[in-house]
């Protein structure tokens, strides 16, 4: 409550003490614009980061269940293999269901890339057949074995080969958004560390005054704090709506789009954004605080 | 001669000396501000050394000397904005070295200083840059506004009270500056070269100020190089004339 009850004084702030400290043109502005382009730039990165984290839980989740039996035999032995492979599966341990793709299935798997007119009865295709895998998995070691023993023209895939560069690829990617936002904040921090400096250079008599009637250095410091906070909160405010605005102008997620369409936020991440205000102020308080307290150290 | 005409209204100064027989009680025997055997040197060259004294409550003096004999710099060591090469200042009994910045700060409310060149808060109005210290003490504005009233009376700036700084003459500013060094009620009043910038007739009207304060029981040290003004209080106070010579400080003589 003593946290919440500073938060709201300070918030609240001294009149008298704001009004000691002369407005400011340019830093007013700078800190402002600055906050609200880094906070622009924290949705996309957010944004970016949680799309990435789906991702990588999706393809993580989906693919580390399911596997493939590819067949490749001559026609006459193709029915016969298959049959073979799919009693091979359904008596391992670890797999839930084994079912043999249809032509229809198989045609709309290849038609991204021959078109929807291919003719698959004149193509020599092997036989894919979907391997559901239950929560503790097969033995892939021990299922190729066998596959190879009763089936010649069975391969097992089960996706390990591209799924872990898929995986961590996204989560990579996840890492880089919030790489991305802890620079974006220590790069605000940097700016508005300028900004108050400049402030504080430029009022060198203010404080200069105040110090020789008995101003402590916490008093003329919690102006500057105040101030840079609040400009801090209303620039970056002002960027997220701007941001979320950008976001809401992408095109919705769609199986088609993949990725790219799925950049938007989703359900409760959307609440996500009212953090970011709330950090720009934090780092502008915390800056503007280092910034104003090295200055006065330097002043009689 | 001192011209009596600044019309002090004794029973008004209710700010000034309200407090003053208890805190004079009190300070009876203090020593406000204490050097013992200071030297201060600046850029390596050394401005005056083995300086010993004491301020008592309610005394009076004057600092003089030559141009760049260091009573600017004496003055600035007696508020703590500087901190001697060596040797101990203590102020209000706390040898400054030992004192935090926040004590420090402290201090000065209990420590009115006016400058040659007084400054103020340019973008604040007259009654705004008076109540300063009030402000950033944490006093309520509206407490002591009657003070703040009373004072600019005394100091003949209440039809001046709106005025920002920039538009007030060389005598308003030092007698503003004046104002503000008392509104806090300080204990020592430090002025440096009061009368610098003023003409005569104001800089009697700042010294007759001056010597009232010092029959209120405020302890008053006046840095300047004006013998006149020297010889114009000494007919009306007893005060102590130091004079920085030589690198050391003396007490001056009937020469004066």
């Amino acid at each position: 409550m003593s946290v919440l009850r500073s938060v709201i004084d300070f918030a609240i702030g001294d009149a008298q003490a704001e009004k000691a400290v002369p407005p400011t043109g340019f830093t007013v502005r700078l800190t402002v614009f600055s906050a609200a382009a880094m906070a622009f730039l924290v949705v996309f990165a957010l944004a970016l980061s949680l799309a990435a984290g789906r991702l990588a839980d999706r393809w993580s989740d989906e693919l580390a269940r399911s596997a493939t039996v590819r067949i490749s035999a001559p026609a006459a032995q193709m029915a016969a293999q298959t049959e073979a492979a799919l009693n091979v599966l359904r008596t391992t341990e670890g797999v839930e269901s084994a079912r043999a793709l249809s032509l229809e299935e198989q045609r709309a798997l290849l038609a991204p890339w021959f078109g929807p007119e291919l003719p698959l009865d004149a193509l020599q295709l092997p036989q894919m057949i979907e391997v559901i895998e239950t929560a503790s998995g097969f033995d892939g070691d021990g299922l190729r074995l066998r596959l190879a023993g009763e089936v010649p023209g069975a391969v097992l895939d089960n996706h390990a080969r591209w799924r872990g560069p898929l995986v961590s690829a996204a989560s990579s990617l996840r890492l880089l958004g919030w790489v991305s936002i802890v620079l974006i904040a220590l790069a605000t921090g940097a700016m508005i560390t300028l900004a108050a400096n400049a402030a504080l250079a430029a009022n060198a008599q203010v404080i200069a005054v105040m110090r020789l009637v008995g101003a402590r250095d916490s008093y003329i410091a919690q102006a500057f704090m105040r101030r840079f906070t609040l400009r801090a909160l209303a620039g970056a405010a002002g960027g997220t709506l701007f941001g979320a605005f950008a976001l809401l102008l992408l095109p919705s997620a769609s199986e088609e789009g993949g990725f790219l369409t799925g950049l938007g936020l989703q359900g409760a991440h959307w609440f996500l954004l009212i953090l970011i205000p709330i950090l720009a102020a934090v780092v502008a308080f915390l800056a503007t605080r280092l910034a104003a307290h090295n200055t006065l150290r330097s002043l009689t | 001669m001192i011209e009596t005409n600044g019309k002090l209204r004794h029973n008004r100064l209710i700010i000034l000396r309200s407090d003053l027989s208890a805190k004079a009680v009190r300070q009876k025997g203090r020593k406000l501000i204490e050097f013992e055997r200071v030297a201060h040197s600046y850029s390596g060259g050394e401005l005056f050394n083995e300086v010993s004294l004491r301020l008592a409550p309610g005394s009076f003096h004057f600092l003089t000397g030559p141009s760049g004999s260091g009573k600017t710099t004496f003055l600035k060591l007696c508020y703590g904005a500087l901190v001697p090469s060596s040797g101990v200042v203590r102020i209000f009994d706390d040898d400054v070295r030992q004192m935090s910045r926040d004590d420090i700060a402290l201090a000065r409310r209990r420590v009115g200083v006016v400058h040659q060149d007084c400054q103020f808060l340019d973008h604040l109005t007259l009654r705004e840059n008076l109540a300063l210290p009030l402000t950033v003490s944490g006093h309520e504005a509206l407490d002591d506004d009657a003070n703040l009233k009373e004072l600019m009376g005394w100091v003949g700036l209440t039809s001046r009270a709106d005025a920002l700084p920039p538009e007030l003459s060389g005598g308003e500013r030092q007698r503003a500056a004046l104002a503000r060094a008392l509104i806090m009620s300080p204990d020592v009043i430090l002025a440096d070269e009061p009368t610098g910038n003023v003409d005569w007739e104001m800089s009697q009207r700042l010294l007759t100020l001056l010597i009232e304060l010092n029959r209120m029981g405020k302890t008053i040290m006046i840095a300047t190089h004006d013998l006149g003004l020297i010889r114009a209080a000494k007919n009306h106070v007893q005060a102590r004339v130091l004079r920085i010579s030589g690198r050391r400080l003396q007490l001056a003589g009937a020469d004066l």
